[in-house]
């Protein structure tokens, strides 16, 4: 169990220190600071090991969020609960920077008071974590003890993660697919690796308890429907290709036991925005752009590079923020960039050639070359020409996820499904999507 | 670094070091330190030539970049041109870019040296001083390969500054130091020690720095040396503070000139020349002298350059080892300093004084200071420096003080700290080694050891303990004994049963005439630790065990139960697993004789030298004892192993076949073990049956190890205890009555031990008859002669007991042993015993005779009755009796264990009822003594309290005196 949690500023000075038990001492705050932070190397392993404690890091822009343990927990468990630590104070106050934690020392102490106790994670849902911790400035009502009892029973209830008697004239749900696809391509067009991580997130404003369900191409679903013979409500999915997910994860208001025996999802939704599930999939990716590289030694001191880029996707679509990054050779003393689309430029102190496109569309080409001149070194090592990465941003799936309903049921109140006004968004993102060259 | 002067600032490399100096991330680093490598890159490919600042400038940011730990491949060609400018700040830039960055390898060296050279050439003090600093840093055999004929020349040219001499020797110093073979003095070699004479004191200490690193190689090419260097050491020490001017050092005159002065005398011998040599004996007294006097000056700057120049005279001192005056006076100097307040100087202190006791002239004095030493021992809140004193402890003991300086180190180790403890351990037991004059003394320190620092002792430790016992004979019962207790502590070191397993398999049978420490009571003490040790110790118990069955039958049936158990005969350790089959079996199947061959006491161990010394010259660190003069004492420290004379013990050689005595000892590491047991040897002994491989020590059984050196048999024949009762043959011995109640339990054991004669006994009984067989064992070298033996039936027991023997032969050699066997048959229930009367002559000693009473008891004639509780309870209530009840309350003498008494009361006869008694905790028994007459049943209620050590036994028979004869017997059994 997490027997203390530590967040520090990129100087390695303390902001918060929380010890939840005895076996983690004052030193251990030292230890991560002088072997993770100002170690002389950098640490790449997020779990480090100082004189048998633990110690688990995720770094949020210049701030360290470290959790600390002598006992041999889940790290998994560990990096999700600082993930959704994360979550919560970027709910309260906005991005997490020096400025706001310092500003908000006595928030961000009794929220870990909250959703940690004695090492073991709590309730880190937002939305509940909200109705009891109120944010400093803002100075809540005094609550009568009829509210606070409600407010007990509610968070220590079966659905700790709704209130009872929301009410909303307009009953609307937002339904946001976002997915990030990674790829390594060898510089032949050979695909070594791919796979996509998505995220199905959703804003709800609905009234009452309603019951969802939630449906998409699941593969199973759909072979399971087609065998069964069952009807299809939105009539469409017959010509359409489903998919294989590898393996998801879900908000903890959804059916566990449902979705285990019939693969349904169906749940009572929290109020507001929380992520209703993640999940990954490796096969049939639609990659939505293709890197072709070519890269030429002219002598010693010269270098010629040419990379050709290819949408591949509905020509109706438009891909956003493109961005090519070619690395170039560390004694690199000059750079001369041509490029038909976009702008171009040299970075020297990334030691990279980024190449900015703002929107593409689908089934489209462009292309930059590039020469660099390079100083002769009595290095004898060569050039480990690191890959070409790109990042983008495109409006659809490329997992193929389709999303086939979302079923709203309040059998107490008075709307039906057709009242509540649903919104579906598609965004797949670039994760780490490199070409060798 | 060239201070950002005004004029000279590089402005540039000032904003980029803030720059990074602001830098919040290593990665805002990383970027910054790209921009101006990518920028630095393009300013040196520019097509532009770079002026001199410029390169200068990117050269410094360069080489501030690689000592941020970035990896630099480029702007060497830059930095060697800097080489080449006129200006000071430029060369210098470049000069250091080059030594901190150019390797040894690179193709740019040819330009270096080119560059250096030019530098050299010049006649500008600055750059050649330059150019020399650059040589040294770099200091590689190209360097060395390039400039050893041009730097000796520089060294010694008339025309030369002296700022630039002192560099060239130094430079010259580091290169002989990286390519010896290179740099060859050659020609040089007079002019270079004629340096010492030079005005210059700088020259002077940087030329004998090289002087004295060059004599070392090479000492009788700068045997000329040493009148000049005394000559200036002279000058120095009687010099008055102030005429060296700039190289007096808070009023001491050249303190480092003079040190270093000293060291080189120390590489050669004392001068022959007469007047050199009163010359430095003059020195050296003045510096002694010096250190009497007040301090000029009481800061410690003053005190330090004295005591320095101090310790190198005191270390001259005793390097010549020639002067004892000087050396008394020395050791007088280290004994005020051993209670000075500076931690330092005591520590100094100790480690000269170390050296000091090892010579001659010393050494006394030395010793003088033993209560000082071992209060720094106790008291030294520095470990550093009670490491020190343990070793000059070490040092300074002798025959005279090392009982003191053993128990001094014996309880310092218990509160020693860790890092020392072995060392410390391996010393101890060398010094108790080495000056051990009585062994008794050795054994309990060493035991001692084990039982303080346990962890530290190594092997080589318990080796050696057990070498010496094994070897010395006149130790060996003590040794038993003192094992024996100490293995009675509820904790005992692992150790300490590894000894205490091997010493008491070996020699138990010296300690098992005591009650307390019967076999039984031994084997019980072993196998409580048992279960405690690890896999080694535990072979080695078991190979104790074995040797237990052979010295002592009587302990066969409890071990051979332990050797059959699960946990060992089906341990998951392999060599465990053998052992125990094998031991069971050798047990089980061979004879006595066969047993006591394979079993035999290990041979003496050969001399060789002490594994411990061995293992302390291994651990040696700096600093520490010499060990040269340690192994020059070892001649008196060897006789003490040598010495055990095992007469003739022709044993020794059936057994070093397979026992291999060059082994380590057990040979326990080894994979295949060395202890009886093994494949090889079961195969020895079997086939062949026992006699014909051993034929010398065929017959003895288990009377083993009774030989007996023949000059000193004479004077114990006086105190035999056999001759006071000399003129009363029917007098039993006053202790033969608790020789019997050793056996009321056991049939097999000895019966008499004493210096001439070992009497072993073992009998079987069945219903009302019964044979003993008595072994007569004659433990010394020479033959008896007359020997009979007679037994009596006193009193009413002729008509109780028939006894049926044949005479004995009446002559018993040496060594040799023979045997008698008694028929019994008992008529009616009885309860005195029969006597044994042995009477025998020696050559050349008076005539033996002693009596003893047979270990034949009633309950010999037990047969065990097995019966339900109910009918136990129904017969108890049948003989109700008051006549047929006997009752004992007593103490219990005797470890009031279950199965210790499980054992004796099986032993006794009759049946133990399990189950019977309601409480659990005591014991029933049930049994019918069979006479020729008549057959008296038995019952027995045993009832232990373990809070009051106390039992009450109740008897009850058909017969009232046997309730009440063995009501007596057996209160003396628990």
């Amino acid at each position: 169990m997490i027997g203390g949690l530590f967040i520090y500023n990129h100087k390695g000075e303390v902001l918060i220190s929380r010890v939840y038990r005895d076996d983690i001492g004052r030193n251990a705050v030292d230890a991560f600071r002088v072997n993770v932070i100002h170690a002389r190397q950098q640490v790449r392993s997020p779990v480090t090991n100082i004189a048998r404690t633990s110690f688990f890091h995720v770094k949020r822009s210049n701030i360290w969020l470290a959790a600390v343990t002598k006992q041999n927990v889940n790290a998994a468990m560990v990096f999700e609960f600082l993930y959704k630590m994360c979550d919560v104070m970027t709910a309260y106050f906005g991005k997490i920077s020096e400025e706001n934690i310092k500003n908000n020392f006595v928030l961000i102490y009794e929220l870990l008071d909250e959703i940690l106790d004695f090492g073991y994670p709590q309730n880190s849902e937002t939305g509940a974590l909200k109705t009891f911790i109120t944010q400093q400035g803002i100075k809540s009502q005094p609550q009568t003890k009829e509210e606070q009892s409600q407010i007990t029973s509610q968070v220590t209830g079966q659905i700790g993660w709704r209130r009872e008697g929301i009410k909303y004239r307009r009953n609307e749900l937002f339904l946001d697919v976002l997915e990030s696809v990674n790829l390594l391509m060898s510089p032949q067009g050979q695909v070594l690796s791919a796979h996509v991580s998505g995220r199905v997130v959703m804003k709800s404003y609905l009234s009452g308890m309603p019951e969802c369900k939630f449906g998409m191409n699941d593969k199973i679903v759909i072979d399971k429907q087609g065998k069964g013979g069952a009807t299809d409500d939105s009539g469409k999915s017959s010509g359409k290709q489903s998919i294989a997910i590898d393996d998801c994860t879900f908000h903890q208001c959804v059916r566990l036991s449902k979705f285990d025996s019939e693969r349904s999802i169906s749940f009572i939704p929290p109020d507001g925005e929380y992520e209703l599930m993640r999940y990954r999939t490796t096969k049939d990716i639609i990659l939505p752009f293709r890197v072709i590289p070519l890269v030429r030694e002219v002598g010693r001191t010269k270098l010629e590079v040419k990379v050709v880029i290819k949408s591949n996707f509905k020509p109706s679509l438009l891909a956003q923020k493109i961005e090519v990054r070619i690395p170039t050779p560390l004694n690199t003393s000059g750079v001369q960039v041509i490029c038909m689309k976009g702008k171009a430029k040299y970075k020297a102190s990334e030691n990279a050639i980024v190449w900015k496109i703002k929107r593409m569309a689908g089934m489209k080409e462009s292309q930059i070359s590039a020469e660099i001149e390079l100083l002769p070194t009595n290095d004898k090592k060569k050039w480990a020409r690191p890959p070409i990465s790109m990042n983008f941003e495109v409006p659809f799936a490329p997992s193929g996820l389709k999303v086939r309903y979302l079923k709203v049921f309040e059998p107490k109140l008075n709307y039906s499904d057709h009242d509540v006004i649903k919104w579906v968004r598609y965004i797949g993102r670039s994760g780490i999507y490199e070409t060798r060259c | 670094m060239p201070a950002v002067s005004k004029g000279d600032g590089m402005r540039g490399l000032a904003v980029f070091i803030s720059d990074i100096r602001n830098c919040k991330s290593k990665e805002a680093e990383i970027k910054r330190i790209n921009k101006e490598l990518a920028n630095i890159r393009s300013k040196f490919k520019g097509d532009k030539a770079l002026d001199g600042y410029s390169k200068k400038k990117y050269v410094c940011k360069l080489l501030f970049i690689f000592l941020l730990g970035h990896d630099i491949d480029f702007g060497h060609m830059e930095a060697v041109n800097l080489l080449s400018s006129n200006k000071y700040t430029e060369k210098q830039i470049g000069y250091l870019f080059i030594s901190v960055l150019v390797n040894s390898n690179s193709e740019l060296i040819r330009l270096i040296n080119n560059g250096i050279k030019n530098d050299l050439a010049s006649r500008n003090p600055t750059f050649m001083c330059l150019a020399l600093h650059c040589i040294a840093n770099v200091g590689s055999r190209e360097m060395a390969e390039a400039f050893a004929g041009e730097i000796p020349r520089i060294l010694v040219a008339g025309d030369t500054m002296d700022s630039v001499k002192q560099s060239a020797a130094l430079c010259l110093l580091r290169l002989h130091k990286a390519s010896p073979d290179v740099v060859l003095m050659g020609e040089w070699t007079s002019r270079v020690v004629h340096l010492l004479n030079d005005q210059h004191m700088g020259v002077v200490t940087a030329a004998i720095s090289l002087i004295t690193c060059l004599s070392q190689k090479n000492p009788d090419e700068f045997k000329s040396c040493v009148p000049l260097a005394v000559s200036r050491l002279s000058r120095i020490v009687s010099s008055a503070s102030t005429d060296l001017q700039d190289y007096t050092y808070y009023f001491v005159p050249a303190p480092w000139l003079s040190c270093k002065l000293l060291r080189l005398l120390q590489c050669y011998p004392p001068p022959e020349d007469g007047a050199v040599k009163g010359r430095l004996v003059e020195c050296l007294e003045t510096i002694l002298n010096k250190a009497q006097e007040p301090p000029k000056s009481k800061k410690v700057q003053h005190s330090n350059a004295k005591n320095a120049i101090l310790f190198e005279a005191i270390s001259l001192i005793i390097h010549y080892d020639s002067e004892p005056n000087l050396l008394v006076r020395a050791c007088n100097q280290l004994g005020q300093f051993l209670q000075h307040r500076e931690t330092n100087l005591r520590y100094l202190a100790l480690e000269s004084m170390c050296t000091l006791a090892s010579s001659e002239f010393s050494h006394e004095a030395v010793k003088t200071h033993i209560e000082t030493v071992i209060n720094a021992l106790k008291t030294e809140r520095d470990v550093s420096v009670r490491q020190r004193a343990a070793d000059l402890l070490y040092a300074m003991c002798d025959r005279s003080n090392a009982k003191q300086i053993v128990a001094e180190m014996l309880s310092y180790l218990e509160t020693a700290d860790y890092s020392i403890r072995e060392e410390m351990v391996l010393k101890v037991a060398i010094l108790a080694e080495k000056y051990a004059v009585d062994y008794s003394w050795y054994v309990d320190t060493i035991l001692n050891l084990i039982r303080i620092a346990g962890d530290y002792v190594s092997e080589e430790v318990w080796y050696r303990v057990i070498q010496i016992v094994i070897n010395r004979d006149d130790v060996q019962g003590y040794a038993a004994k003192t094992v024996f207790e100490a293995l009675q502590a509820p904790a005992c070191h692992e150790n300490m049963v590894k000894v205490g397993g091997y010493i008491l398999g070996e020699f138990g049978n010296l300690i098992a005439g005591d009650p307390r420490s019967s076999p039984l009571v031994q084997f019980n003490l072993l196998h409580s630790k048992f279960h405690l040790c690890s896999v080694p110790s535990r072979a080695l118990l078991l190979s104790a065990y074995i040797k237990f069955i052979n010295l002592f039958p009587e302990t066969k049936p409890t071990i051979q139960e332990v050797l059959r158990s699960d946990s060992q005969i089906r341990n998951s350790d392999v060599e465990l697993q053998q052992r125990a089959v094998e031991y069971l079996k050798l047990s089980s199947i061979a004879s006595t004789d066969v047993l006591a061959t394979v079993l035999e006491e290990m041979p003496p161990f050969p001399e060789r030298e002490s594994s411990i010394l061995a293992k302390l010259k291994k651990k040696k660190g700096p600093g520490a004892v010499s060990v040269s003069d340690l192994e020059e004492a070892k001649g008196e420290g060897g006789a003490l192993n040598g010495s055990g004379d095992r007469g003739a013990d022709a044993a020794a050689t059936s057994n070093s076949a397979t026992l291999s005595p060059s082994a380590d000892l057990l040979g326990l590491r080894s994979a295949a073990p060395v202890a009886p047991g093994t494949g090889s040897l079961l195969v020895d002994v079997f086939p062949e049956a026992g006699p014909a491989s051993a034929p010398a020590v065929s017959e003895d059984g288990f009377l083993r190890h009774l030989d007996l050196p023949p000059e000193s048999s004479d004077s114990l024949l006086v105190e035999a205890p056999g001759e006071s009762d000399f003129e009363d043959p029917a007098l039993p011995l006053p202790e033969s009555d608790d020789l019997l109640y050793k056996f009321v339990c056991k049939n097999n054991g000895v019966l008499f031990e004493n210096q001439l004669l070992q009497i072993g006994t073992k009998s079987e009984y069945r219903q009302n008859l019964g044979r003993m067989y008595l072994f007569f064992g004659n433990k010394t070298s020479v033959q008896f002669s007359n020997f009979t033996t007679s037994i009596t039936c006193p009193g009413d027991l002729q008509t109780q007991l028939n006894m049926q023997t044949k005479p004995v032969e009446p002559l018993v050699d040496g060594g040799a042993q023979v045997q008698q066997v008694l028929n019994i048959e008992c008529l009616s229930d009885f309860s005195d015993a029969p006597l044994l009367n042995i009477m025998f002559s020696r050559y050349g000693g008076a005539q033996q005779n002693l009596t003893l009473k047979l270990p034949v008891t009633i309950n010999k004639f037990f047969q065990p009755t097995e019966m339900s509780s109910q009918d136990f309870f129904q017969r108890w209530k049948q003989l109700s009796l008051p006549q047929q009840e006997a009752q004992k309350i007593f103490k219990a003498n005797h470890s009031m264990d279950t199965d210790v008494i499980k054992t004796k009361l099986l032993g006794l006869g009759p049946a133990l009822l399990e189950d019977v008694d309601p409480n659990p905790e005591n014991f029933v028994c049930a049994g019918v003594i069979q006479t020729k007459g008549q057959q008296i049943g038995c019952l027995l209620r045993l009832e232990p309290n373990a809070q009051a050590q106390m039992f009450r036994l109740t008897l009850r028979s058909s017969k009232d005196t046997v309730s009440v004869h063995l009501c007596h017997l057996l209160a003396e059994q628990f």
